[in-house]
């Protein structure tokens, strides 16, 4: 069973947790809350998808649902190996040490 | 209708709730912890909205491997209270105001369009289970799921890679 929901609530759900996750993004400086806040923002993407797919009763919605969390779960293991990188070069977990262009 | 929307509005606000906790801990495992509490409480909201598939591979891949990554990483960072005292000295509270006006500029922005949609749109109220979305995963999307095993094979190569490296340097000394 499934109810029914005026999907601009849902909509409204997802936009908040969008810039809940965008907010994370821009104030915080530790790179391992970066993506976290990432995470959430993709998250919160998916759920406008589901939101549309149960609009109309049908499955892609959920299709590109999974599309999203192929991507989140590659961004991640990518992403948590740059994390070990960066903090054996510069021995801190801040974004900004990273900041020049040289290898 | 009142019933079915304190069904949505219960795990969407403990999910806003939980969010916010998330951007805001200074220590990253405390953090993680409310991130699954958020991702859980997202699944809920799917499963209400007629999908239970994509709640079932919420729950299994966002709050159970994802999360279990980070937390992996933490745990090999060996994040203690230094690194608390040195987040609370990097997250100084007044450096929340410019972004968040910024933020909430867009969500009013956001709330003005959506709540003045033409036509009320109401979802289906019906159960889209794993049968449908993968009779049509396999057909029309069949390309677009090949395409993500490439990105999953180039995601696990340059996650070997990085991770092969950390490994090499910190044996040498």
């Amino acid at each position: 069973m499934a109810i029914e929901v005026p999907v601009e609530h849902v909509l409204l759900v997802a936009a908040a947790l969008f810039l809940l996750g965008l907010l994370g993004v821009l104030v915080r400086r530790n790179i391992i809350f970066l993506l976290m806040s990432l995470e959430v923002m993709m998250n919160s993407a998916g759920l406008a998808f589901i939101a549309a797919g149960a609009k109309w009763g049908a499955p892609d919605g959920q299709i590109m649902f999974m599309l999203i969390l192929a991507l989140a779960a590659a961004e991640v293991a990518v992403a948590l190996g740059l994390v070990l990188q960066i903090s054996r070069r510069f021995d801190t977990l801040d974004v900004d040490a990273a900041s020049e262009l040289n290898g | 209708m009142t019933l079915d929307l304190a069904l949505f509005w219960i795990p969407a606000l403990v999910a806003l709730a939980s969010t916010l906790l998330v951007i805001t801990r200074k220590n990253a495992a405390h953090a993680l912890i409310y991130l699954v509490v958020s991702l859980l409480s997202v699944a809920v909201i799917f499963f209400v909205l007629g999908a239970p598939f994509a709640a079932a591979l919420e729950v299994v891949i966002y709050a159970g491997a994802i999360v279990v990554l980070f937390l992996f990483v933490v745990m090999m960072l060996n994040l203690g209270n230094t690194s608390v005292m040195r987040e609370s000295r990097w997250l100084r509270p007044g450096m929340w105001v410019a972004p968040a006006i910024l933020v909430s500029v867009l969500l009013i922005t956001m709330v003005y369009v959506i709540v003045g949609l033409p036509d009320a749109n109401v979802t289906k109220g019906e159960m889209v289970g794993p049968k449908a979305v993968g009779n049509e995963l396999f057909r029309p999307y069949l390309l677009a799921v090949e395409l993500a095993g490439f990105l999953l094979l180039a995601a696990l190569i340059g996650a070997y890679h990085l991770g092969r490296r950390y490994l090499e340097q910190r044996r040498e000394p």
